[in-house]
C-alpha cells in the first residue's frame, strides 16, 4: 500500500487551517452522493463548527457530473468560496478538468484507477482503494455503489480530525430511523477511516478543531424555511406546478401539513393543495381564493412567472391578494435551470402588461425565509394585491446553517375585510372607494350573508363602486389610488439591515449575496477601503433606502444577473442620482463569492 | 276635467320559497346586441335560480373575457362575481370554490374562451370535478373580436367576409363525457323550456356540470352560410326529452311511465326525471350517449337534453377531505401550530 502524502506539505510551508476551508466533491449525479455529503457536512457542523454546503447538480436525473462544496469558517463566512483546499473527485469524467482547476496545495482525494497523480506536481494526492474497500466493508454486491461515497466521508473525515461518533451520529440523523442503511453506511464510513489511519500519513493543511459556533443551531434550506413560515401563517390554499428550484418548498409544506393542518376532531384537511396544470392554472386558484378570503399561495421560478404575468396584473388591478414564492435560477428561457441567480428583479418589481408596481420582500438568511413567509400573508391581505417573496436556488435549495426559528407570536393581520353587521351600518360602501386615504380599500367576502357587499371584480375599467367604466376620470383614479397604496406600503415592508464601517461609499445588495458582499467588506476594509453596507429587504424603497442613496457619494450595487436590474430600478426611482450607482455584477450560474465583489470594487475604485 | 279613476291593485310579484322576487335574481342592463342568444341564456339562469330558490348571497358568478364572458354582470346582483382574464375562468373558480366550499358556482363561457385559450384549464377543471355550472355559450364564433372562427366551428363553415373553415370542430359534450364530467347537457338558447329544466336539475347537482348552449351570434354569425344560424340551428335542433325537476322535499313517490322515465337521485336527495324520447336511451350510459351524440352530429343534427349523467363522483372538496367550515374563515387557532410544536419541528432541523 502506497503512503499517501507523496506531495510536498501542501501549505507549503503556511500554517495549517483550522476550522476554515473549503471542500469540494466531484460525483455523478443519482450517485447517491447527496447522502454522503450532507453527512460530511453534519459531522463539521456537530463538531461547533460553522458550515455551509452548495450543491451545484445538473438539470438531469442521473449520469452528469455533479459538485457539493463545504465550506467550514471559523470566522463564520458562509458564501462560496472560489477556491476549495481538499477535492473528493469519484467522477472519472472531470477528473482531468477538475485537477486542472485546482488551486495549488489542494488535497485530492481520488479513486486509485484512475491515477490523477502524474497530472501535476502542486497537488497532494491521496489514491484510495475504493474497491477494494467497498467490498471489503460491504457484503452485498448492488449496495456497493451507494455506500462507496461513504467511504470517502470516512476518509476525508479521518484526514481533517472529525471525531467517528460524530459522522456516525450523523448518518444516524441523515438516514432517520432506517436501521439496516445506516448500519451498512457507518460500517462503510469506518473502512475509509480506519484504511486512512493505517495508510496515510497526517497532513497540516487543514483541519477541523472542535469549536462551539454551532451549539443550538438547525441546519434548514430556504425552500423549507418558506414553507414552514406558510405553514405558521395559516395558508389554506396552495396551487402550484413543479419547477426546479421551487418544487421542494411546496413538497415541504406537503409533508408538513400531514401533521399540522388536520382537524383534531375530524381528521380534515383545514389546506387544499392541489397540483395545477400549469402556472396559470396556479396564479387564477392563488388569486380567487385569495379574493373568496382564504390565504392562498404558490410556488415558482422565473418561468412560471413569465406564465402568470396576466394574472398577476388582474391580480393587481382587480386588488386580490396571493402570495408568489420565486425561487429564482438563470434565465433567459430555460437558462441553466439549476443554478442560481438573481435575474427577476425587474420582471416581480412590475409583472404584467401596463403600469403595475408589486410588493417584493427580499429575505437574506433562513430567519428571514420564514419570518417574511410569514409576514407576506398579512401583507396580501392588508394591501389585497399579489405580494413576492424572491429567493433563489442558493437560498432555496442550499443548506444553511441559522438559528431556530423564533415563534411568530403576531395574531394574524386579515385586512379591511367586512362582516355582515359592519356592511349593514355602512350606509355607502364601495368596493374600491378610499375611506381612509390610504390607498387600502374595504371588501367584502363571497358568501357574506345580508344582502350588502356583493361586486363584480372585473379586470376591466371600473369605478368606485366596482361598477364598469371607461371614464377617463374614474380609471385615473383607481390607478392613482393603487399608486398611493404602493406609497403606503412603504411603511409596512421590512426595512433595511445595515453593515456600517463610517464610509460615504455604500455597497447595496439583497438575498443571497448577502454572505459574499459581508466577507468581501472585511477583506475591503482589511485593503483599507471603508464600506457601509445596505441590504435592501423589500420594495417599494422605505424611507430609510431613499436616505442612504441620497447620503452616500457613490453606491455599488451588488446583484447576480448580467444587466444591473436593481440598479436600473434605482436609477428610475432617483434619477437625480443616477450616476451614484455602480453595478457589481455576477452571473454565471455559481453563487456569488466575495473575491469577485473585491475585484470589481477595486476596479471601480482605482478609476 | 279628468277623475282618478279608482285602479285595480297591483298584484304583487309572486314570490318563491325563500320570499324573493323573480327581480331578485337580475343583474344589470345587458350590453350584448339586441338578440343575442346569451342574453336569452341569462334570463333562463335568472328564471331557473328564481323557480329553484337559491340564495344570491351564496352565489359566484365567473368569467373569462368574450361577449358571453360579459353576462355575468346581467343576472344575480346579490351574488359576487369575477370576470377574470382570457380561458382562465376555470382556475379562477377552482380557488374560490376550495376557498370556500359553500358556495354556488356558475361559470359562463364561450366556445373562443373555452375550446381555444381555455383548453387546458377547461379539461382539468371538469377532470377535477370542481362543484360549478359550467356554461358553454357556443356560436362558433369569437364575438367581441369582430368573428373569427372559433374551435367549435363547423368545417367547412363560412365567415361573414367569405373565409372557409379547414378545421373539425371541437365537441364540449363529448369531450367532457370522455374527462369523466358527471352532468353534460346540451341546450339550444332557443328552447327555454328545456334550457330552464336543465338549470334547474344543475343547480341541484355537486360536481362540474358541462352545459353547452348553441347560442347564435346575430352580428357576426347569422347569415345563410353559418352552421350556428337561428334557422340552422332550429330546423336541426333535435330535442331528445324532456325534462322535469323534482325537489324531493316536495315529492314522495314520483309516477314513471313504463319504458319511459327515469328518475335520478342527487346526493342531495334531490331527484331528476327524464323522460326519453328515444325508446331505450339511457342517460346513465357513458359509451351510449358518446355514440348518440356521434350519430346526431354525423348527422348534422344537435343532440340536445341531458345527454348524460353519473351523480355519484365526489367533488373536489370531498376528494380533497376538506373540512366542512369555509376555509376562508377558518380561525388562527386551527390554522396556527402551536410554539412547543414549532419547537418540535426546530429540534428535528438540529
Ligand atoms: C390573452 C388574450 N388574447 C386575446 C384576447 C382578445 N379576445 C377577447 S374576446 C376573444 C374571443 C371571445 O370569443 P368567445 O369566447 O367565443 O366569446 P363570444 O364573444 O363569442 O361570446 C378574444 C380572442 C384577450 N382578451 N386576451
Ligand atoms: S357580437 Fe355576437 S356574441 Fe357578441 S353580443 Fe353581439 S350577437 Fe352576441
Amino acid at each position: 500500500m502506497t503512503a499517501a502524502l507523496a506531495a510536498p506539505s501542501p501549505a507549503g510551508g503556511a500554517k495549517t487551517r483550522i476550522n476554515d476551508f473549503s471542500i469540494q466533491v466531484a460525483t455523478v449525479n443519482g450517485s447517491g452522493s447527496q447522502t454522503a455529503n450532507t453527512v460530511l457536512l453534519r459531522a463539521i457542523f456537530q463538531m461547533g463548527v460553522f458550515v455551509s454546503g452548495k450543491n451545484l447538480f445538473p438539470s438531469n436525473i442521473a449520469g452528469l457530473p455533479t459538485w457539493f462544496t463545504i465550506r467550514a469558517s471559523a470566522q463564520g463566512y458562509v458564501a462560496r468560496k472560489a477556491s476549495n483546499e481538499m477535492l473528493i473527485l469519484m467522477n472519472p469524467e472531470t477528473a482531468k478538468e477538475d485537477i486542472a482547476k485546482a488551486d495549488p496545495g489542494a488535497l485530492v482525494i481520488y479513486d486509485e484507477p484512475l491515477q490523477l497523480d502524474k497530472l501535476r506536481g502542486d497537488l497532494a494526492y491521496i489514491p484510495v482503494p475504493f474497491q477494494k474497500l467497498v467490498t471489503a466493508s460491504c457484503p452485498e454486491p448492488k449496495l456497493h455503489k451507494l455506500v462507496k461515497n461513504m467511504i470517502y466521508v470516512g476518509v476525508a473525515s479521518r484526514l481533517l480530525g472529525i471525531d467517528m461518533e460524530e459522522v456516525k451520529k450523523a448518518i444516524a440523523k441523515q438516514l432517520k430511523g432506517k436501521a439496516k442503511a445506516i448500519e451498512l453506511n457507518q460500517t462503510a464510513c469506518v473502512a475509509g477511516y480506519d484504511w486512512a489511519m493505517e495508510n496515510l500519513e497526517d497532513q497540516d493543511h487543514i483541519k477541523v478543531v472542535r469549536d462551539n459556533k454551532t451549539q443550538g443551531l438547525i441546519i434548514v434550506d430556504g425552500n423549507e424555511a418558506c414553507a414552514l413560515g406558510a405553514l405558521f401563517a395559516g395558508v389554506t390554499v396552495v396551487g402550484w406546478y413543479p419547477i426546479t428550484p421551487a418544487s421542494s418548498l411546496v413538497e415541504t409544506f406537503i409533508e408538513y401539513a400531514e401533521e399540522y393542518r388536520k382537524d383534531p376532531k375530524t381528521g380534515k384537511s383545514t389546506v387544499a393543495i392541489v397540483q395545477m396544470e400549469d402556472e396559470l392554472a396556479s396564479a387564477g386558484v392563488v388569486l380567487s381564493a385569495g379574493w373568496a378570503g382564504a390565504r392562498s399561495m404558490t410556488s415558482t421560478a422565473g418561468p412560471g412567472i413569465s406564465l402568470m404575468s396576466e394574472f398577476i396584473g388582474l391580480g393587481y388591478y382587480v386588488e386580490a391578494p396571493g402570495v408568489f414564492f420565486n425561487v429564482a435560477r438563470t434565465g433567459p428561457s430555460t437558462g441553466l435551470p439549476t443554478r442560481t441567480q438573481q435575474s427577476d428583479v425587474e420582471l416581480c418589481a412590475k409583472c404584467s402588461h401596463g403600469d403595475t408596481l408589486h410588493i417584493n420582500l427580499f429575505p437574506g438568511t433562513m430567519e428571514e425565509c420564514f419570518q417574511f413567509s410569514y409576514d407576506a400573508f398579512d401583507l396580501a391581505e392588508k394591501f389585497q394585491t399579489p405580494i413576492f417573496v424572491v429567493t433563489d436556488l442558493d437560498l432555496g435549495m442550499q443548506n444553511w446553517a441559522s438559528k431556530p426559528f423564533a415563534y411568530p407570536a403576531k395574531p394574524y393581520d386579515r385586512g379591511k375585510v367586512l362582516n355582515q353587521q359592519q356592511l349593514a351600518d355602512m350606509k355607502d360602501w364601495g368596493r374600491y372607494k378610499d375611506v381612509d386615504g390610504d390607498g387600502i380599500c374595504y371588501r367584502s367576502l363571497p358568501g357574506t350573508p345580508g344582502g350588502k357587499g356583493a361586486y363584480l371584480t372585473r379586470g376591466s375599467g371600473h369605478n368606485a363602486y366596482a361598477q364598469y367604466s371607461e371614464k377617463p376620470e374614474d380609471y385615473v383614479e383607481v390607478m392613482d389610488r393603487l399608486k398611493r397604496k404602493y406609497e403606503t406600503a412603504k411603511a409596512f415592508v421590512p426595512g433595511p439591515v445595515f453593515r456600517n464601517q463610517g464610509s460615504d461609499k455604500g455597497v447595496l445588495a439583497f438575498g443571497s449575496s448577502d454572505p459574499a458582499v459581508i466577507e468581501a467588506q472585511d477583506i475591503l476594509l482589511a485593503q483599507g477601503l471603508k464600506t457601509d453596507y445596505l441590504r435592501l429587504r423589500a420594495l417599494p424603497f422605505t424611507a430609510e433606502v431613499d436616505t442612504y442613496v441620497k447620503e452616500k457619494q457613490v453606491v455599488y450595487v451588488v446583484e447576480q444577473n448580467r444587466d444591473g436590474q436593481l440598479a436600473n430600478l434605482f436609477r428610475e426611482t432617483y434619477p437625480e442620482h443616477a450616476t451614484k450607482f455602480k453595478s457589481v455584477l455576477h452571473y454565471d450560474g455559481h453563487a456569488i463569492d466575495a473575491k469577485s465583489i473585491v475585484d470589481q470594487i477595486t476596479a471601480f475604485e482605482q478609476k | 276635467m279628468t277623475t282618478a279613476t279608482p285602479s285595480a291593485p297591483v298584484p304583487a310579484a309572486p314570490t318563491n320559497k325563500l320570499g324573493f322576487t323573480k327581480q331578485d335574481y337580475v343583474g344589470s342592463k345587458s350590453t350584448l346586441c339586441a338578440g343575442c342568444g346569451h342574453d336569452a341564456i341569462t334570463a333562463q339562469i335568472i328564471n331557473a335560480a328564481f323557480e329553484s330558490s337559491i340564495e344570491g348571497h351564496r352565489v359566484t358568478k365567473y368569467s373569462g373575457i368574450g361577449c358571453s364572458s360579459k353576462t355575468p354582470a346581467y343576472f344575480m346582483n346579490q351574488g359576487w362575481g369575477f370576470n377574470s382574464v382570457h380561458g382562465r375562468m376555470p382556475s379562477i373558480a377552482t380557488g374560490a370554490s376550495l376557498a370556500n366550499r359553500t358556495l354556488i358556482n356558475i361559470g359562463v363561457s364561450g366556445d373562443g374562451d373555452s375550446m381555444s385559450i381555455g383548453m387546458g384549464q377547461f379539461v382539468h377543471a371538469v377532470r377535477r370535478n370542481i362543484p360549478m355550472i359550467y356554461i358553454i355559450e357556443d356560436n362558433g364564433v369569437y364575438g367581441l373580436t369582430k368573428g373569427q372562427f372559433s374551435a367549435t366551428a363547423d368545417k367547412g363553415s363560412h365567415l361573414k367576409s367569405g373565409a372557409v373553415n379547414d378545421f373539425p370542430p371541437i365537441d364540449p359534450c363529448t369531450l367532457a363525457i370522455e374527462l369523466g364530467c358527471g352532468f353534460v347537457a346540451r341546450c339550444f338558447s332557443g328552447n327555454p323550456k328545456q334550457l330552464n329544466a336543465i338549470l334547474k336539475a344543475a343547480f341541484a347537482y355537486q360536481g362540474t356540470v358541462v352545459l353547452d348552449v348553441i347560442s347564435p351570434c346575430v352580428t357576426f354569425n347569422n347569415h345563410d352560410a353559418s352552421t350556428r344560424s337561428y334557422k340552422h340551428v332550429k330546423d336541426h335542433d333535435f330535442p331528445l326529452h324532456d325534462l322535469g325537476f323534482i325537489q324531493y322535499s316536495e315529492v314522495e313517490e314520483v309516477e314513471i311511465p313504463a319504458g319511459q322515465t327515469e328518475i335520478v337521485t342527487f346526493p342531495d336527495g334531490s331527484k331528476v326525471a327524464i323522460k326519453a324520447i328515444h325508446e331505450g336511451y339511457e342517460p346513465t350510459d357513458r359509451f351510449g350517449a358518446m355514440k348518440a351524440i356521434h350519430e346526431s352530429m354525423a348527422k348534422g343534427e344537435f343532440l340536445t337534453g341531458l345527454l348524460y349523467i353519473n351523480p355519484t363522483q365526489p367533488p373536489l372538496p370531498e376528494v380533497l377531505n376538506l373540512v366542512d367550515e369555509p376555509l376562508a374563515t377558518l380561525g388562527e387557532d386551527l390554522l396556527k401550530p402551536s410554539p412547543a410544536e414549532l419547537d418540535k419541528i426546530m429540534q428535528a432541523l438540529m
